[in-house]
């Protein structure tokens, strides 16, 4: 039998794995866009699990909410993404440190 | 009146010093001056007329604190008086000397003005002397005090070209802080145990002062006597008495007139002033005053062996005037404050006489003062060597034994020599007159080699000397009219019979004594001459009355006037015989025999050097203290300032906070990963933080 637990490990590992995505990606923005995605939607299963779970609909509508709004996101991200690369030429993470103290 | 006096040099201070831009250097010099001989006049009329009775003149309420209460109030009784005509006096006249003195000086150049500031200097001190001199508390005292110790190191410092008088006036500062702190202490004392500054509640609360125990240092004593003694300590510092005294000879860097004012007549005699001004406190304070005694006689005798072999002619008489300041110290210390007045007083007359000759021939030799350099003046500058003559005869007590005529110094000195004896204080006599014997020979060293023999020296200079201007022969004339008729004229109030000086001081006489004996009340004032027989006799008169009530006070078993003027011939013959002795021993030496000084110095090579070094004072207080004091000084300066704070500071500045900020600042490595790791574990964090203690809990 499928239980909560085991939705709960996915979305955990799924969330894990975009965090990793995130820190140890040192070469395409773009693979750091598609890790936070990747944590939006584990954290949407956490969602859609725990409404399953407690019988209520307000998570799964929520989850809908979650999915707009990375939807925009990835659209603003991508348009950012073109803009630097006509600037910089480059889309490699590491060149990007113009915040270097 | 006494306002007026007090006053008036303050107000020719203040326009000369801020004003003399405005009103010129010429009328600057005129008003200090008139404003000067205004103050004299009328300190004349206040001495002449004042019949006794202490008066207080209220001036301002000045401290209201607690139990320290007290007004800003003129006391004016017979020493005030005395101290006023000697301050004011002096001063007017230092004034109009050095308008001549002054004219031209090489160390301000063509157009340096210098001029208004000098006498706004003078003037200023001569406010803050009647300041101490009038004060009826001592914290008003204290003030004056300290004012003529800026204005001594003002005019020290006056030439402040020089580094040689820079040092000096530092030297004077520094060593005047030494006794001052004395001074300060014995305040501080006083009014501990009395609740009080005024000098009425401190002569009233003295006796019982005697019978109290202070603690001090860890040690109980008694409280009359260890506030005696710090007060003293104050004295020795502003009179240079020994130990205190290495500032005054180097105090003569500054210009002539100075010296003739600050370090002869007026500011090293407020010491004695301040022992006498405590009269009531001092009786009451054996031990302390035989300390006093020891002190003035030993540097009676030391500044006079010292003045044996010093050529520069300044400091000449600087050493005569701490020799002569000892004689003083030596009358208070034998409770005969009256004698110490009267030598002030007349020493004030022939010093500053003595110290304007000296200007007079350094002016005409062109700012040359080694004797080496002199002789043969005579005749170049007759009126300065006459007032030099006067002033020597003067200094060297010249009269005629066993009268009351002679110059002033023969008058004042021959009373504090016969109060040493009478005083018992065997250690004070003889040094007293080994001392006079020394005065004599120096002062008349002095003469010799400036005035007699042969011009030595640069031979431009001696065709060119000549006489001074008036202003400058004309207080060497006044001078030399109070060094000759100032001790005859004013004897008998300051030394005569009891009843004299009783009625001067307004001291009330005691009871006279149930027999019915009072034949000392009608004897002439003959020297003591006619009571030579009866000495130690029961029927003399003494003082009476309460402490604080005239302007000095004797306890009734203080005889010593009585006991000096019963002194037996010989006691009184002996300062004139000394002074003889020391006067043929000048003669033989610098005239008769002009190489014999030369020879007995290479003869006597240790002890001409010892003396000629002033006792290795100096260098032995260089080794002592100076050089220590530096040590620490550059020690604190090196490691405590330079490494320990400064390096403090350089430490936490340039190396802790940028090692910080170098770590801050690689945790700022621009990429946007590192921010959201640091977020990440932030949340972590925080999470499990929450999750082991229950959080909201």
């Amino acid at each position: 039998m499928i239980g909560l637990e085991h939705y709960l490990t996915v979305a955990a590992t799924l969330f894990v794995i975009g965090i990793f995505g995130l820190f140890l990606n040192r070469k395409n923005v773009i693979i750091l866009l598609m890790s936070i995605e990747l944590m939006l939607l584990a954290v949407n299963i956490n969602f859609v699990a725990f409404s399953s779970f407690l019988g209520d609909l307000v998570g799964q509508v929520y989850t809908l909410f979650v999915l707009t709004v990375a939807a925009a996101e990835a659209a603003i991200g991508l348009a950012i993404l073109v803009c630097f690369f006509r600037n910089r030429g480059t889309i490699a993470v590491e060149d990007v440190n113009v915040m270097k103290g | 009146m006494e306002i007026t006096i007090l006053f008036a040099p303050l107000i020719g201070a203040l326009v000369a010093g801020f004003g003399w831009k405005i009103i010129g250097e010429a009328a600057a010099q005129w008003i200090t001056t008139g404003l000067l001989f205004l103050a004299a006049a009328l300190s004349w009329v206040v001495f002449l007329t004042f019949d006794g009775p202490t008066e207080q003149i209220q001036i301002l309420r000045f401290i209201e604190s607690g139990t320290l209460s007290t007004d800003w109030s003129i006391r004016l009784d017979r020493i005030t008086a005395i101290m006023l005509i000697v301050v004011t006096t002096v001063s007017a006249l230092v004034h109009l000397y050095s308008f001549g003195y002054m004219a031209h000086d090489e160390n301000f150049g063509e157009d340096g003005k210098y001029k208004a500031r000098f006498f706004a200097y003078l003037s200023f001190f001569t406010f803050a002397m009647l300041m101490l001199v009038t004060s009826d508390n001592l914290v008003q005292m204290f003030f004056g005090w300290e004012g003529v110790g800026v204005a001594s190191y003002l005019l020290i410092g006056f030439y402040y070209r020089k580094p040689s008088a820079n040092a000096a006036a530092i030297k004077a500062f520094v060593v005047n802080r030494v006794g001052d702190f004395g001074f300060a202490l014995g305040i501080f004392a006083l009014f501990m145990m009395t609740d009080s500054i005024r000098f009425d509640d401190i002569f009233a609360a003295a006796p019982d002062l005697a019978d109290q125990t202070i603690s001090f240092l860890w040690t109980d004593w008694n409280a009359a006597n260890l506030i005696a003694f710090l007060l003293f300590i104050g004295a020795m510092g502003k009179s240079a008495q020994l130990f205190l005294h290495t500032w005054l000879p180097d105090a003569m860097e500054g210009p002539t007139p100075v010296s003739a004012l600050i370090h002869a007549a007026t500011m090293v005699t407020a010491g004695v002033f301040l022992v006498s001004r405590m009269s009531p406190l001092m009786e009451y304070a054996p031990e302390a005053m035989m300390f006093v005694t020891v002190i003035g006689a030993t540097t009676a005798f030391f500044a006079a062996t010292v003045g044996l072999v010093q050529t520069d002619i300044k400091r000449v008489i600087a050493y005569s005037t701490c020799s002569q300041l000892g004689y003083m110290f030596v009358a208070v210390g034998v409770g005969m404050y009256s004698a110490a007045m009267f030598h002030l007083f007349t020493h004030a007359f022939f010093k500053a006489m003595l110290f304007l000759g000296a200007g007079s021939v350094i002016h005409a030799m062109h700012h040359e003062q080694d004797m080496n350099n002199y002789g043969g003046l005579r005749k170049k500058i007759p009126y300065t060597f006459w007032a030099m003559m006067i002033g020597t005869l003067a200094i060297t007590g010249v009269g005629i034994p066993l009268t009351y005529y002679g110059f002033a110094g023969f008058l004042s000195k021959d009373a504090i020599i016969e109060s040493a004896w009478a005083g018992g204080s065997m250690y004070g006599f003889w040094l007293l007159v080994v001392a006079a014997a020394m005065t004599s020979f120096y002062s008349w060293r002095l003469m010799f080699m400036t005035f007699y023999g042969t011009p030595r020296g640069n031979k431009h200079t001696h065709e060119h000397a000549h006489e001074s201007p008036w202003t400058m022969l004309v207080p060497l004339g006044v001078l030399a009219l109070g060094a000759i008729f100032a001790g005859m004229l004013w004897i008998k109030p300051f030394f005569g019979d009891y009843k004299y000086v009783a009625a001067f001081y307004d001291i009330p006489l005691a009871e006279v004594a149930a027999d019915g004996d009072t034949h000392s009340d009608g004897a002439e004032v003959s020297h003591g001459a006619a009571k030579g027989d009866d000495k130690g006799g029961e029927s003399h008169d003494a003082f009476g009355g309460q402490p604080g009530e005239g302007a000095l006070y004797f306890r009734p078993d203080n005889t010593v006037l009585g006991d000096a003027h019963a002194a037996p011939k010989w006691v009184k013959l002996s300062p004139f015989i000394a002074m003889v002795f020391g006067f043929i021993m000048a003669v033989w030496f610098y005239i008769w025999n002009p190489t014999l000084p030369g020879r007995l110095a290479a003869n006597q090579q240790p002890l001409y050097q010892f003396l000629l070094n002033k006792w290795y004072f100096d260098e032995i207080y260089d080794v002592i203290f100076v050089r220590p004091i530096k040590a620490l000084g550059r020690f604190l300066w090196k490691r405590g300032d330079g490494k320990v704070i400064d390096g403090t500071l350089n430490g936490i500045a340039m190396g802790i906070i940028p090692f910080f900020t170098r770590l801050a600042g690689k945790a700022q490595s621009g990429y946007i990963f590192t921010y959201a790791f640091a977020m990440v574990i932030g949340i972590a964090v925080l999470i499990t933080w929450m999750t082991m203690t229950g959080g909201s809990k």
